[in-house]
């Protein structure tokens, strides 16, 4: 038979991690993306990616980093890929290598490694505070040494909408939007992945990119693939709060010896440099004083919510504490994080070279994904997912720099398993669902332009991140959570009655917009009622009133159906596969 | 008490053969606001200053954070990232049009897709033999990577391209971006195997001759990337690369 066509969407790290490894193999890919592939989240990753090479003479191994992965997420993860992962990233730090990333060096001329959070031993390869961009720029330039080769043709400005799916149930192609010319069409493919990162808009303001909606993983849960463990956010500790973003402050600034503080006077109206050492309340070092500020993200999380809405000792009143680099020399500073500094200065105003950084929690990452097997298919036969998008490899909590990791692992297992399914793939019988995914797709298009109502898609969408933020990230509360879900339904509703300002069939980002929003508001009932049904805490899912780990009851992975019905998804329980490390109390506090 | 607004001209195009229009914009003050909010602001409520409806407004944009390049564009005459445009640090009323140097799309949105064509043009990549474990890559002295890191973090954005005097369709001139990718590549242990392709990708028409040292490019470029030094390097480089293929023939 003809060699197979794959489709990937998402131009990100696991989206061209997917793209070489099935070129690489002689397989023709179509790779679709919002924006040009350079620009994707990705891009946005600062302070470096994980792999236990033991470069420094500490003895670490790669069960050490598996061990610290699993317990960081507490148990929630199947142990099985992520061990897998974690042997696989030496090896991937060395292709990476290969590839030119300008990773920082020892003296030696090896590669340099830091500290991150949930971890003991110096295992984050990093390249200034820019890790991301530099890795997405490695895959990006051999993408397009196979693009000018012929092996990959890319769709950039590209929206992906659906899956084609046949009689059987199987994946067959796509349907896209043209971002540009308003083009609807439908893409055949023997299989396709879906790499298409993080759910970020869906709260409102948070550190992801602005195509980070989700709309993608959304569109195909509402086509039956599963969504897993969608009730676990990771909210980072160290944002800047912005207008537009909350822009990401990186977790190696405390690699390289950042302190978290704040004065110990509630209100201290001095200036922060004359505020002398004793009267500094460094929480994170007096509270786990064996990993000090680098504890996992939940962690410090909460532990500067408790400081400011507890203890009521936020910066002049306000829900801000101090991540404080002024201790540190300039040159190593430059060195090390050289751009997360600029940006702080560019956007704040501040130098942190001289002063500290004010920094508030904000919503990062989704843990949980569409369901994959260990081949990172779904449920759907042919659609695979890879990176953010799925659920696999974090558990409850994510640790710093193994996103990266995961994002370029997961491209590389669901590549050559998406060719090798495609080449065992019956043919499809008649069009493959095409003609009919596209009737209702023009549909769902002509509806919406039609529409007349008074809602504008916009606002609609700052009333769903206000109440996701309020309800679903750092505390959670039940009657909380069902007040946000209700508000979802609500939302839903009045979408209904939504009106474009613009009914134009160029360039119009606003009717794209409003496609997005709808699966935007269908994703966070996923978030909202797995968080309401999951009663215990575990890792960044914390309930007060169910403030205990309970493995008896909720050592299992969420798993949400579409019904289709207002009442929600459907949602049921999967055992965690815990055949290499038992699960054990998850105390930083204490040594483990 | 009026609340402190904000005052915006936009520069307007429906597509790429309608009439440019500029419209006004008044629009409520907030700590910290950079272009990118304000334009989210229309987009909640797009009304014009004057009261009339009007849509959202078309740009790129993505990260906010000055790391994906997707939003440069022409504020108050400077081209720049929209994201970092601080309005507390703007001249009111504060314009914004598309870069113009590319085809326009839509409002603020341009095609820039001509920088990755001459990315491939030059052979932007490292060839490495396959994405199969061949243990660690080249040891590379921390001196280097602190050469090669400032290069690396081109976000091509194209703002070096938009105000280059010679970058224009009589020259065809690939433009600072390309060329310094080129020094970062040719630079590279393994990088270096195509250091004579990419010299002579950039010795023909719209190679590097077409620079004409006007030294906008450095002036604008929002990673403080040493594209001018790189030039001078490159041109000397080609300069080379030329006489030793003439020698040879």
């Amino acid at each position: 038979m003809a060699s197979p066509r794959i489709i990937v969407v998402g131009g990100g790290l696991a989206g061209l991690a997917a793209v070489i490894k099935i070129a690489e193999a002689g397989g023709k890919v179509d790779l679709f993306s919002i924006v040009p592939v350079k620009r994707s989240h990705s891009v946005c990753a600062q302070g470096g990616i994980n792999a236990a090479k033991n470069l420094k003479g500490e003895g670490d191994t790669t069960w050490k980093h598996f061990d610290d992965t699993i317990y960081g997420g507490d148990f929630l993860a199947n142990q099985t890929p992520v061990k897998l992962m974690c042997e696989a990233a030496p090896a991937i730090i060395d292709l990476l290598d290969r590839m030119g990333v300008t990773f920082n060096r020892t003296p030696e001329g090896l590669l340099d490694f830091r500290r991150f959070g949930g971890t003991l031993y110096n295992r984050t390869a990093f390249a200034g505070a820019t890790t991301g961009q530099q890795l997405l720029y490695a895959l990006d330039e051999q993408v397009r040494r196979y693009e000018s080769e012929g092996k990959v043709k890319k769709y950039e400005g590209w929206e992906f909408l659906s899956a084609v799916i046949d009689s059987k149930g199987i994946a067959r192609g796509i349907t896209a939007l043209d971002l540009r010319t308003m083009e609807l069409r439908s893409f055949p493919a023997d299989a396709i992945i879906l790499a298409t990162g993080g759910i970020g808009a869906i709260f409102g303001k948070s550190t992801n990119s602005v195509v980070c909606t989700g709309s993608a993983q959304s569109a195909v849960y509402q086509q039956g693939v599963t969504y897993a463990n969608g009730e676990c956010i990771q909210v980072h500790p160290t944002c800047i709060p912005g207008e537009d973003k909350l822009r990401l402050m990186s977790e190696s600034a405390r690699g390289e010896g950042g302190r978290v503080w704040v004065p110990r006077m509630a209100g201290d109206k001095r200036p922060v440099k004359q505020i002398p050492e004793a009267e500094r309340f460094y929480f994170l070092e007096e509270w786990y004083p064996k990993y000090g500020n680098l504890v996992p993200r939940d962690i410090a999380t909460r532990a500067i919510h408790k400081v400011v809405y507890e203890e009521g000792l936020g910066i002049d009143g306000q829900p801000m504490v101090y991540l404080d680099l002024s201790h540190i020399d300039r040159a190593t500073l430059d060195r090390k994080l050289g751009g997360i500094l600029d940006i702080y200065e560019k956007f704040v105003g501040d130098d942190p070279h001289n002063v500290p950084m004010k920094i508030f929690p904000g919503m990062h990452y989704t843990m949980g994904g569409l369901w994959v097997d260990f081949n990172q298919m779904t449920n759907i036969p042919g659609i695979f997912a890879a990176g953010e998008c799925e659920y696999q490899y974090h558990g409850a909590n994510r640790l710093g720099a193994n996103s990266l990791l995961s994002c370029i692992y997961g491209g590389f297992i669901s590549g050559p398993n998406a060719l090798s399914y495609a080449k065992s793939l019956p043919a499809q019988e008649g069009d493959g669902g095409h003609a009919a995914e596209l009737t209702r797709q023009a549909g769902i298009n002509s509806s919406l332009l039609k529409s007349k109502g008074t809602e504008n898609p916009f606002k609609l969408w700052r009333e769903l991140g206000d109440t996701m933020t309020k309800h679903a990230t750092v505390i959670r509360y039940n009657k909380g959570l069902q007040q946000a879900d209700e508000k979802i339904v609500e939302l839903l509703d009045r979408y209904g009655n939504v009106n474009l300002s613009d009914k134009s069939q160029w360039a119009n980002t606003s009717f794209a917009f409003a496609r997005q929003l709808k699966n935007m508001l269908e994703l966070a009932r996923v978030v909202a009622l797995g968080a309401r049904l999951r009663d215990e805490s575990r890792g960044a899912h914390y309930k007060p009133d169910f403030p205990d780990r309970n493995d008896e009851q909720f050592l299992k992975t969420t798993k949400a159906s579409y019904t289709g019905d207002m009442i929600g998804p459907r949602f049921e329980y999967d055992e965690v596969d815990t055949q290499y490390i038992k699960p054990r109390p998850r105390r930083y506090d204490v040594a483990s | 008490m009026a609340n402190k607004t904000v005052s915006f001209e936009i520069k307007r195009q429906a597509s790429p053969d309608a009439p440019a229009v500029w419209e006004s914009f008044e629009i409520e003050w907030r700590p910290g606001m950079n272009v990118i909010s304000a334009m989210m602001e229309i987009a909640g409520n797009p009304v014009t200053a004057d009261g009339h409806s009007t849509t959202p407004i078309t740009y790129d944009s993505n990260c906010l954070e000055e790391i994906c390049g997707s939003c440069a564009m022409r504020i108050n005459g400077k081209a720049r990232m929209a994201c970092s445009a601080l309005i507390d640090n703007l001249e009111q009323p504060i314009r914004v049009e598309p870069l113009s140097k590319f085809p326009l799309v839509r409002d603020l949105q341009v095609d820039r897709s001509v920088l990755f064509e001459n990315l491939k043009a030059v052979k932007a990549w490292i060839p490495i033999d396959g994405t199969y474990d061949l243990g660690a890559g080249p040891r590379v002295l921390p001196q280097e990577q602190e050469a090669s890191y400032p290069l690396s973090n081109c976000i091509s954005c194209t703002c070096c391209m938009e105000v280059c005097p010679q970058f224009n369709e009589d020259t065809n001139f690939v433009g600072a971006a390309t060329i310094a990718q080129v020094k970062l590549f040719n630079n590279h242990p393994t990088g270096r195997v195509l250091k004579e392709e990419r010299l002579r990708a950039l010795a023909g028409d719209g190679g590097i001759q077409e620079c004409g040292f006007a030294q906008n490019c450095v002036e604008v470029c929002p990673k403080s990337i040493p594209l001018t030094n790189t030039i001078s390097d490159i041109s000397r480089d080609v300069l080379l690369q030329k006489a030793k293929d003439f020698l040879r023939n």
